[in-house]
């Protein structure tokens, strides 16, 4: 009887030992977590007398930038409310024409119609771009055949019926090897997918749906990493990060007016918008009468356009804007610049350090 | 002393202890009632999600669809893509956990001497607490790397790996429950059938064991059913892609794994998406009610009593 006791008392602390472990182990990162984000917040206090609301809606691919910036800005002001919605690009212009928003999130420039309903309504905007959006397709290091693709051909891997059709890198180039092709991509409800869709098959949300699918782009990776036919794409800020072991594909639009050929994924080809399809620029519009009259929109926007505050950015999944067009921006912003510098609504090819 | 001083003194004050006495019995069948509510409460809540799928999804697809892509633009719904999924895996986890399970039990309360047995039983009792999402990581970034070494073809997420690791981690509870049921065994038995002039081995295979069944049946069925509802080692090692296929060598997407995925998003309440997850849990569900009657109607029906 005692024997058992002592046994399962031993199985019991041995059990507990390693519990206790682990939950040091998530503690130990919590309190690190907190250390960094009170540094970051502890550097100015002087201007905490800011109060007031601002209030902000639109794209969802926007949204965790503009909710991290947020975060941080409210840390500094605490009387500062900044709200952020999620009504998506279309809806937030139509918010913001209203002047029921201060600040509008956008993942493409303003259209002519939404011009009009703004000129209609008085409303003049100070159009600002915050990062780029940008996705890279990954291989196997040990994949040697494909280089570059086109887009045509991914869209001939992604699109709905290559659903059970599609499964092997021959039916994709007829001189790629017969080799197995597994996929790996994000999920439905990542910004990152939708964006993929929309620039590959012309359609948002367009895509076969048996590959395997995850939130978690580690998942991704690891997939792509350990099966030399996978292939995968993710945020271009992750593959930045783990470039060493990632093999990236360069790809070819067809379209030699931005950019001859196979263009690599890199923050420079992002920036001088030859990575195309799959970069674009997002930006923030600002409405001219809030940035004047509310001085925490002012100082909200100050802060967003922070060069310091950039890690922010790449720590939602964005490429950053370059500390010089930041600056562009921001100075735009104090002149008071108003109106779009995508006159045709579209940013491809669009060199920003040139037209801003 | 009289009489009355008497009743007095030994007089407890029984007012109170009936009262106490019902208040236990009500708290404790309050306790007991909570497991029943619980049950009940899931019942229902997957039985009317599950009727609202099958409002918008018919059963015939269901049942025959080829492919399971319900959250994409071309939509199938067929259940046996991740029932493939699990029962791959499920079966790979048993052909491990059984056999080791098995043997070790008898091992251990028929051969091993009482030192040793002193120190395995706790090491596999041991094993038996490690979080799962250990295991399964154990499984992705151990097990497959080694098994590509001689396996060519496997996959970075495949259904073997993340079997055989399932295998493992319920090993244990394969072992504990047989042990207990083979030790529980009288000893007048193994005496008389040595007593016969049986053999150590013929003692263990025809007398021990088969005594021991219904215990050894049940530690079976509860192993099935861990292996069907384990989510975190298929959830990381196996990968998430729905493949109606029996070959161990590919990513597959059991019916955990599936929910896993969905809840990972998100899932407004009253979509599709919303409901694939109660159909998806009704259908584990069905599966684990399923070996739990027959594990009860079995273990009633083969129970030894040895008075």
């Amino acid at each position: 009887m005692l024997n058992q006791y002592t046994r399962r008392l031993i199985a019991l602390a041995s059990v507990g030992t390693l519990t206790f472990t682990l939950a040091a182990c998530g503690g130990g990162q919590q309190a690190q977590n907190g250390g960094t984000e009170g540094e970051t917040t502890g550097a100015s206090e002087e201007d905490s007398q800011l109060s007031g609301s601002v209030a902000v809606d639109g794209s969802s691919t926007v949204f965790p930038i503009t909710e991290a910036m947020a975060e941080e800005f409210q840390q500094k002001h605490p009387d500062v409310r900044v709200t952020v919605g999620v009504s998506g690009t279309g809806g937030g212009f139509k918010k913001f024409c209203n002047g029921e928003t201060d600040i509008s999130d956008a993942s493409r420039p303003i259209k002519e119609v939404e011009k009009e309903a703004c000129a209609e309504a008085g409303i003049e905007y100070i159009e600002l771009p915050v990062a780029f959006d940008a996705i890279s397709v990954i291989k196997n290091p040990a994949n040697d055949w494909a280089e570059c693709l086109t887009t045509e051909e991914l869209e001939t891997m992604w699109r709905p019926d290559a659903q059970g059709q599609i499964d092997n890198w021959n039916q994709v180039r007829d001189s790629f090897p017969d080799q197995r092709l597994s996929l790996y991509g994000p999920g439905v409800d990542s910004g990152t997918f939708d964006y993929f869709t929309e620039a590959i098959m012309g359609e948002g949300g367009a895509s076969r749906g048996d590959y395997t699918a995850s939130e978690d782009d580690n998942v991704i990776v690891q997939g792509v990493m350990s099966d030399q036919g996978g292939l995968g794409y993710l945020g271009l800020a992750y593959y930045e990060e783990n470039q060493d072991e990632l093999g990236a594909i360069t790809i070819d639009d067809g379209n030699p007016d931005n950019g001859e050929g196979c263009i690599e994924p890199s923050t420079a080809t992002v920036e001088e918008g030859t990575y195309q399809p799959l970069a674009r620029p997002i930006f923030i519009y600002v409405r001219r009468s809030a940035a004047e009259e509310k001085p925490q929109v002012q100082a909200f926007i100050q802060f967003y356009m922070d060069a310091a505050n950039r890690n922010l950015v790449s720590e939602v999944g964005y490429v950053a804007l370059s500390d010089s067009i930041y600056q562009k921006a921001l100075s735009r912003f104090e002149e008071r610049k108003t109106g779009t510098v995508f006159e045709d609504g579209s940013t491809v090819g669009v060199k920003l350090n040139e037209v801003l | 002393m009289t009489a009355n001083q008497r009743d007095n003194l030994f007089k407890p004050a029984r007012g109170f202890n009936k009262l106490s006495e019902r208040l236990v019995v009500f708290l404790f069948g309050l306790f007991a009632f909570i497991s029943i509510a619980t049950t009940a409460g899931i019942v229902l809540t997957l039985g009317f999600e599950t009727i609202n799928f099958f409002q918008k999804v018919p059963l015939w697809r269901f049942l025959t669809d080829t492919q399971w892509t319900p959250l994409f633009v071309n939509p199938q719904y067929g259940i046996f893509v991740l029932l493939s999924g699990t029962f791959l895996t499920s079966v790979i986890a048993i052909t491990v956990a059984l056999p080791i399970g098995l043997l070790s039990a008898i091992y251990l309360s028929e051969y091993a001497p009482a030192r040793v047995r002193r120190s395995i039983k706790p090491a596999l009792e041991v094993l038996a607490g490690v979080p799962s999402v250990v295991f399964g990581y154990f499984a992705l970034l151990f097990v497959t790397p080694l098994l590509q070494n001689f396996i060519p073809g496997l996959q970075g997420f495949n259904a073997l790996s993340a079997g055989l690791v399932m295998g493992i981690s319920i090993t244990p509870l394969v072992g504990s429950i047989s042990e207990d049921a083979i030790y529980s065994v009288p000893q007048s038995l193994r005496q008389g059938a040595y007593a016969m002039g049986c053999t150590k081995k013929e003692v263990v295979i025809g007398v021990v064991i088969p005594a021991a069944l219904s215990g050894i049946v049940a530690s079976f069925i509860l192993a099935i059913s861990r292996a069907v509802g384990e989510t975190m080692i298929v959830t990381v090692a196996a990968g998430q892609n729905p493949t109606l296929t029996l070959n161990p060598l590919v990513s597959v997407q059991t019916m955990t794994s599936f929910i896993v995925q969905v809840s990972l998003g998100d899932a407004p309440t009253g979509t599709l998406a919303y409901n694939t997850l109660f159909v998806v849990g009704t259908s584990l569900f069905l599966i684990t009610l399923l070996l739990n009657i027959f594990s009860f109607w079995f273990v009633r029906k083969f129970r030894e009593k040895y008075e």
